[in-house]
């Protein structure tokens, strides 16, 4: 067991050096980087200084052993446009960013592992197309656009809802949704899929012969087991809904960290756009590693794997 | 993956039933709209009559059937920038996908076959680029190179090549151990040779399955990409720009400049993602747990 989570943990610092190096090297592919990281409209002597800031007439790999330095102290450099560092404007938004990633979670669970278990106990019925249909949907209409009709029919012609901003729970609503429909459709489907894998196996044929009802046995037998991979899609899709968030909170104006993001690409703010990316990044190789110790944990075939 | 080798089921041949009618002929329409754009646009896409702005279509009051979707906020036809971006969205969708794919699955080939270091070196940045949000990653490479139709192309094909490499690496794996590459090994053929005349053309359907199902992701990534202002230069007119436009006349329900795009991807992709997801199922059994 703790070899294997050494072993998952090397990997994962093996990650997060190569995510390092992949921004570093991108940031220099196109030549200079200290115009990329120096205010649009900087003078020749501010250029300079940069320059000289990031050691770029030093070697590359000391170049790059200051970029990781800087980055472990958390230092990811000022917004020019905020005029503070990064890292404390990425966690003054964090906090909206999860309040909507976790309304838009209960949305996407709430729709996708009923509808899942409905079409699963009704393969190819009508319960199953209109999931099929309803999962294409989700999956094929961008959430952009999602929010724009919403805002049209729910703030322009109903005027129901607020067609932007913060505040309360009708806020809230549309954004939530034109996220999480998305993931309600991955969900459904891997709800169905677990579902029909459980259904087929030799407990719950137990069951059934038992003379178990079939409402019991689909909610206690089948349920149970199948739930726990959808929890854990559901698990790192809520970081994935931190970091595809832009579009829609660019749409609702939601002031989380996609709406930093297209701020910072909007106002040519660099530092903030690579603040963004690094730490996106970071957050899901660590939720990786995370699901792995604790399925580790839970499953010893795993463990006992390679 | 399993490492063992799967005897595959015979491919059935297509029904003529059985074809997706629906997204083939949307697909076949707007390509040959993109194709014969410049004869059936009525206007100009990129330029417009500033006293005729914001006319609705023309079964509404006000509208006129010489502006038939109606005009946007500089008095540029709806309908003309429709059919045009309609190029953009293919052209950027289909070289996207082929730019990646063919990236992905040469790396995955490699990888798979020559395992070793190649093997470490191309999975471990693999793992490294899945793990960075796609269009998060999409964005700050935009912000790098700049917004253009070529540049979104290479940003589009860096950030997705890492699906094909990663599913093609895993079907190499199970071929390898197959009875006819042992024996291509054993009558001399070289490393290149196996991998051309006797890998690649094993994994050739999963990648095509693998690119119709990344059409409509690709689409939709420049749609966003072009929406946010990072995309497709704005006088071009792609529909995510024409979305991002549309946004300032929505309050006031200006509401065509927001539905007819949206229409016109929605069917796009969804056309794609129909496509795909029967091909999948017709194509590649082991897919079609993806």
């Amino acid at each position: 067991m703790k070899q294997y989570i050494l072993r998952r943990l090397g990997y994962s610092v093996l990650s997060l050096v190569l995510l390092s190096l992949t921004i570093f090297l991108f940031i220099r592919l196109t030549g200079d980087p200290a115009t990329l990281l120096t205010e649009p409209g900087a003078s020749a002597d501010d250029i300079q200084a940069v320059r000289h800031k990031l050691g770029l007439d030093r070697p590359i790999w000391e170049q790059y052993a200051w970029f990781v330095f800087s980055l472990l102290r958390g230092d990811l450099g000022d917004s020019f446009y905020y005029q503070t560092p990064v890292l404390e404007l990425y966690m003054s938004r964090l906090p909206n960013s999860l309040t909507l990633a976790v309304a838009a979670m209960g949305f996407s669970l709430v729709l996708g592992i009923p509808s899942g278990i409905l079409a699963s106990v009704r393969v190819g019925k009508f319960w199953d197309n209109v999931g099929k249909i309803f999962a294409l949907l989700g999956l094929s209409v961008p959430s952009f656009l999602v929010g724009l009709l919403m805002i049209l029919f729910f703030s322009v012609y109903l005027q129901w809802l607020p067609s932007s901003g913060t505040g309360g729970i009708s806020h809230l609503l549309m954004p939530a949704f034109a996220l999480g429909w998305y993931f309600a459709a991955a969900h459904m489907r891997m709800t169905r899929s677990s579902m029909l894998e459980v259904l087929g196996s030799e407990y719950v044929k137990l069951a059934r012969l038992k003379g178990l009802p079939e409402s019991i046995v689909i909610a206690k037998h089948a349920f149970k087991n199948a739930l726990i991979p959808v929890l854990t899609l559901a698990g790192i899709n809520l970081i994935q809904m931190i970091n595809v968030a832009v579009v829609v909170e660019t749409v609702f104006a939601w002031p989380g960290i996609g709406r930093l993001l297209y701020e910072g690409v909007s106002f040519r703010d660099f530092p903030v756009v690579q603040g963004i990316v690094i730490l996106g990044g970071a957050m899901i190789v660590v939720t990786n590693l995370l699901v792995d110790i604790v399925y580790a944990m839970i499953d010893p075939r795993i463990r006992m794997e390679n | 993956m399993s490492a063992t080798a799967i005897s595959r089921p015979a491919t059935k041949t297509a029904r003529l039933s059985d074809i997706p009618v629906f997204p083939i002929a949307v697909l076949v329409f707007i390509t040959l709209v993109a194709i014969f754009a410049d004869f059936l646009a009525p206007h100009d896409p990129q330029f417009g009559n500033l006293a005729e702005r914001f006319r609705p279509p023309f079964w509404i009051a006000g509208g006129s059937i010489d502006h038939a979707l109606g005009t946007d906020h500089l008095g540029r036809d709806v309908m003309s920038r429709l059919i045009f971006g309609a190029r953009v969205s293919l052209v950027v969708g289909f070289t996207a996908v082929i730019f990646a794919g063919v990236v992905g699955t040469a790396l995955g080939i490699l990888s798979g076959y020559l395992g070793g270091w190649v093997d470490q070196v191309v999975m471990r940045i693999v793992d490294t680029w899945l793990a960075l949000p796609a269009l998060t990653f999409a964005i700050f490479l935009a912000a790098i190179v700049g917004p253009s139709e070529m540049n979104i192309v290479i940003i589009l094909g860096a950030v997705y090549w890492t699906r094909y490499a990663r599913i093609v690496r895993g079907e190499v794996l199970s071929l390898k151990e197959r009875e006819f590459v042992r024996l291509a090994i054993v009558a001399g053929c070289s490393k290149l040779t196996i991998m051309r005349r006797h890998i690649l053309p094993n994994v050739i359907n999963s990648a095509i399955v693998l690119a119709s199902l990344m059409l409509g992701v690709v689409i939709v990534a420049e749609a966003s990409l072009s929406f946010l202002g990072v995309g497709v230069p704005p006088p071009k007119p792609a529909w995510g720009v024409m979305l991002s436009d549309g946004k300032q006349g929505l309050m006031v329900g200006y509401w065509w400049l927001t539905v007819m795009p949206g229409i016109a991807i929605a069917l796009l992709v969804l056309s794609a993602n129909l496509l795909g997801d029967w091909l999948r199922v017709k194509l590649d059994p082991q897919l079609r747990q993806l």
